[in-house]
């Protein structure tokens, strides 16, 4: 039987999620850090999920696919200026740069995360009493 | 006369075990829900059980390998490619666990008549 292979592939989505939460949590702590310099300022962080199919063991089973985040991406869009000569970190031309992080779609971001996650949970849930009852098997 | 358990217990445990592979195969689309590319996939439960089926209880041979998993058409295109609709996969592994437990009972009455059987009442 193929439970312990689901339980894999549901914890490895939740791994995923994770690292998605993770990523939103600092994009969203960083969403004003200001700083002097242009190639110096946070940029929106954005992990990359890949498949990883196979898993397929002995007795020709079907084959499953796991998710694997292949890499944690910074975000090209520019980063936003703002002329602000008395802060303590504005540059010459009295310019300050602040992160190219966008708080609402970081919050829907979070939301679709959560919910992944806990579909995830909910799959390990179902599978858990599906091995339960077989175990039951004969019984009574 | 003897009884043979294998044609006894009949279908049930074969559609136990594609039920237990086709969780998997949900599963993986699940846990695929934001993976970019990632295209659903399915297996057509009644084309598989009938192979099951003419293999004559020598056991399930799913070894046909990804001939028998399908891929699943989208409702809706998304512009990352991926096409699991979360909600249809939701649904489709609720039901399916659903059948599983079913089988299951199935399975369950089977025993119990067969034990019924020997004991002579």
């Amino acid at each position: 039987m193929s439970f312990k292979q689901i339980s894999q592939i549901a914890g490895s989505a939740m791994t995923a999620q994770t690292v998605r939460l993770n990523t939103v949590a600092s994009n969203l702590a960083n969403a004003h850090s200001a700083s002097g310099k242009e190639a110096d300022t946070y940029r929106a962080r954005k992990p990359v999920f890949a498949a990883v199919a196979g898993l397929e063991g002995a007795g020709g089973q079907l084959p499953g696919a796991r998710v694997q985040v292949l890499d944690v991406v910074e975000s090209t869009e520019p980063v936003n200026k703002s002329y602000e000569p008395d802060h303590p970190l504005a540059n010459d031309e009295g310019m300050v740069f602040y992160p190219n992080v966008n708080p609402v779609a970081e919050m829907t971001d979070m939301m679709a995360a959560s919910r992944a996650f806990e579909t995830n949970v909910e799959v390990l849930q179902r599978v858990k009493g599906m091995q339960h009852s077989l175990l039951k098997l004969g019984e009574g | 006369m003897s009884i043979d358990f294998s044609k006894a217990v009949g279908i049930h445990p074969e559609a136990l075990k594609l039920r237990a592979e086709r969780t998997k195969i949900l599963a993986s689309n699940i846990a695929n829900e934001s993976t970019p590319g990632y295209q659903a996939r399915d297996i057509d439960f009644a084309a598989s059980l009938r192979q099951a089926g003419a293999e004559d209880g020598t056991g399930l041979a799913l070894d046909t390998g990804e001939s028998s998993v399908l891929f699943r058409t989208p409702n809706h295109p998304t512009q990352d490619g991926n096409t699991v609709e979360i909600g249809v996969e939701q649904a489709e592994f609720s039901q399916n666990s659903l059948d599983f437990q079913t089988s299951l009972t199935f399975l369950n009455m089977k025993l119990r008549g067969l034990a019924k059987a020997i004991s002579g009442q």
